[in-house]
């Protein structure tokens, strides 16, 4: 089963896929295991996956999660893809999810996660990481821990620094 | 100025030990190129034509003289005994080596400074206009505000991997704009509304490069406690809209654009709506306590000094010329701003010894409350020197080199490092500033053609801002043959506007002869009052085409 880090760094393993986009014309084949599929689709056929805890859905970096107002908290995972590192909407995705459509169940991201991205990532409203296989799970604790604090607030913090300061 | 707290000693010994652990990783092969590249960047290190190149930031210019005094010795230990004076207030070392450079941010931290996102496709180092908190005709003292961007912007997780570099400005004079800030990514200009409120001017979508615009206003007004909720929502929409395909579309400039200013501040207004409420709002202590750090230092009763400074500048020329070009009015009576001018002919502009750090930092303790800060022309700043002393600072300065009264004329030329140093040049611009330098060798002669920006760029990066020079000049490449097109007519004043090109480009050595013929078209053609960007303005490009092409 492929590793998953959490927020705190540590490891755990589970099953969940992600199911690519199929061809035009294609219809989705979902797997026997906990699957990821485009959020859209999920949107689109909304009433077969009712009551399905085993069904979760992915965005695409250049995806709008405003497609899922009012309806994010019926799903157990939502997966925000990386297509490349260096392509940081998804960190905006992210945020929208959790502040803007109050998402309370697991974020994860995948596709070209690296380490030096974690700690942005967690700040971003992610628990869950699916780092890229070449990348040393091992560290993704001391990465994800260089910073006790930030200047801003984000998604773990809506306080920023110059109001802690003043308490 | 700013002093760090215990939050920011801690932010920036943690983000010391992360890139040390970085670089240790990148080293060893575990992080590729492609993958340390942005976070060398993002911490002021370049890998360049001959040598590693590492940019210092200097907050909105601003300089004590221990940190000065630690430059010197950084560049003495880790690089060549020099530093460069860069467009955007920041300081360059040319020859540092990768596996020192956490230790050099190790010292920088050491004196409060850091090399945090001067690069990068992130938000860069906030620049402000050199005279703040001293000229006579501020709005409010911008570096405070500057402080709260810097804060805010400073390790923004969800803006690290923006879709191009992202830079801020800010202006607080009515009359002038010496930040420049209609040609930045954002530009905050200060201002009082009809009730007397502080607030901003915002613009958006400005810059050079090679699709040069002058930033359009998105918003008249914004009240200073939605300053950042505001940034937010500008860069949310960049962050999210601006265009990845193509790296020379990517600016935020483009988006603008092709959105229209109209439709992209509606974007920006929909998206702000959501989040001007949120913690981030600025609070009236918050700014306060920011403004603490900014207050004036403790200024003395100066005798009145104008008999003897009218009899000093009588006695002596070169003072009196001095006095003139290079020493600005100060809000307070009996001080005076100097500045030091780093272009002495031969030298490449910007570039300082570290023995002159160490001068700056020794002027800057003796004359001017131990703080210097630097220009975006490239020069440096002693902005609370006594009248009474400013004889002697001349006598001080000469010898340094940093009292050529020169400042804003034709020779003060604001120049990149060019293909002698950065490996984006398409050709040298320092040995050009430095030919022009040599023909116009005669101060009077500069003084009748009175104030000129001539800006030098080696490349369409434009870091030289050769487009918002009165004359600019951008080295280009043909067949591998180093070439200069000159543009007219650029401005980075409230009257920003950008350069038409000349005509056909022109090889380095008949540029001292072609900037003469524009010189002499102005000089030919003014009026009494006419400074060059006016007599440009009212005869157009026509007379400088025949008379360079003829």
């Amino acid at each position: 089963m492929p590793e998953v880090i959490t927020n705190d760094g540590s490891i755990i393993k589970d099953d969940w896929v992600v199911i690519e986009r199929p061809a035009d014309g294609e219809s989705l084949d979902l797997p026997d295991q906990p699957a990821l599929i485009p959020a859209d689709l999920w949107l689109a056929g909304k009433e077969h996956f009712e009551g399905r805890n085993d069904i979760g859905v992915w965005f695409d970096s250049h995806q709008e999660p405003e497609m899922l107002a009012g309806l994010v908290n019926e799903l157990g995972v939502i997966a925000v893809n990386f297509p490349k590192f260096a392509d940081g909407r998804g960190y905006s995705i992210a945020r929208l999810l959790r502040e803007r459509l109050g998402y309370k169940h697991e974020l994860r991201a995948i596709g070209d996660v690296l380490l030096d991205q974690l700690q942005f990532m967690k700040r971003c409203g992610f628990d869950r990481f699916v780092l890229r296989a070449d990348k040393n799970a091992e560290d993704a604790a001391r990465c994800l821990n260089f910073f006790s604090q930030g200047y801003q607030a984000a998604t773990d913090t809506d306080v920023p620094l110059f109001r802690r300061r003043a308490s | 100025m700013y002093v760090y707290d215990k939050h920011d000693r801690q932010i920036a010994a943690e983000r010391v030990e992360q890139f040390r652990d970085q670089t240790r990783r990148a080293l060893a092969g575990d992080l590729n190129e492609d993958e340390f590249l942005p976070l060398r960047l993002q911490n002021g290190l370049y890998v360049q034509r001959l040598a590693p190149m590492l940019r210092i930031a200097v907050p909105y210019g601003m300089l004590r003289s221990t940190q000065l005094r630690r430059l010197a010795r950084i560049t003495r230990d880790y690089d060549k005994g020099y530093a460069h004076f860069t467009t955007r207030q920041n300081v360059q070392l040319n020859w540092p080596a990768v596996e020192d450079v956490p230790d050099i941010l190790a010292e920088l931290a050491d004196v409060e400074m850091h090399a945090n996102q001067t690069s990068g496709n992130c938000i860069r180092n906030t620049t402000t206009d050199q005279f703040s908190g001293v000229q006579e005709d501020e709005i409010a003292d911008p570096r405070p505000y500057c402080e709260i961007i810097r804060q805010w912007s400073t390790f923004h997780p969800e803006f690290a991997f923006l879709p191009r570099k992202f830079k801020v400005a800010v202006n607080a004079s009515e009359h002038s704009d010496r930040a420049a800030i209609q040609v930045h990514d954002i530009g905050l200009q200060l201002v009082r509304n009809d009730s007397g409120e502080l607030g901003f001017r915002v613009h958006v979508g400005g810059g050079l490069g090679r699709t040069p615009m002058v930033g359009p206003v998105i918003r008249d007004y914004l009240p200073e406690k939605d300053l950042l909720t505001y940034l937010e929502a500008v860069l949310r929409v960049y962050n999210r809209y601006g265009r990845r395909d193509n790296k020379f579309k990517a600016r935020i400039k483009i988006l603008v654009k092709a959105l229209t200013p109209e439709s992209f501040a509606e974007k920006v207004e929909a998206e702000w709506a959501h989040i001007k409420d949120s913690p981030t709002q600025l609070t009236r202590e918050a700014i306060e306590k920011f403004q603490t750090y900014f207050t004036e230092p403790a200024y003395e009763q100066v005798p009145e000094v104008k008999d003897t400074l009218a009899t000093q500048r009588f006695e002596d020329r070169a003072f009196d010329q001095w006095i003139a070009h290079n020493v600005d009015t100060h809000k307070k009576p009996g001080y005076a701003i100097v500045t030091l001018t780093m272009k002495k002919t031969g030298i490449p502009p910007g570039d300082v010894s570290d023995r002159q750090l160490e001068q700056i930092a020794d002027l800057a303790d003796e004359y001017s409350f131990g703080e210097a800060r630097v220009t975006h022309q490239q020069n440096a700043v002693l902005a609370d020197v006594r009248q009474d002393r400013l004889y002697e600072l001349w006598q001080a300065t000469t010898p340094m080199g940093f009292a050529t009264a020169s400042l804003n004329k034709l020779t003060d030329v604001i120049c990149c490092p060019g293909g002698d140093y950065c490996a984006l040049a398409n050709a040298k611009s320092i040995p050009v500033a430095e030919a022009i330098q040599r023909k116009f060798d005669d101060l009077d002669y500069l003084y009748d053609i009175g104030d000129v920006d001539l800006n030098i760029s080696g490349c369409m990066n434009a870091c030289g801002h050769h487009h918002v020079g009165h004359i600019g000049v951008l080295g280009v490449d043909k067949k591998g043959q180093e070439f200069y097109q000159i543009s007219l007519g650029g401005s980075s004043q409230h009257d920003a506007a950008i350069g038409k090109i000349l005509g056909p480009s022109f090889a380095r050595d008949s540029m001292p002869d072609v900037i003469k013929s524009i010189i002499d078209v102005y000089v030919d053609n003014r009026t009494q009052e006419e400074a060059f960007l006016d007599t440009y303005r009212r005869i157009g490009i026509n007379p400088f085409k025949e008379r360079v092409y003829a």
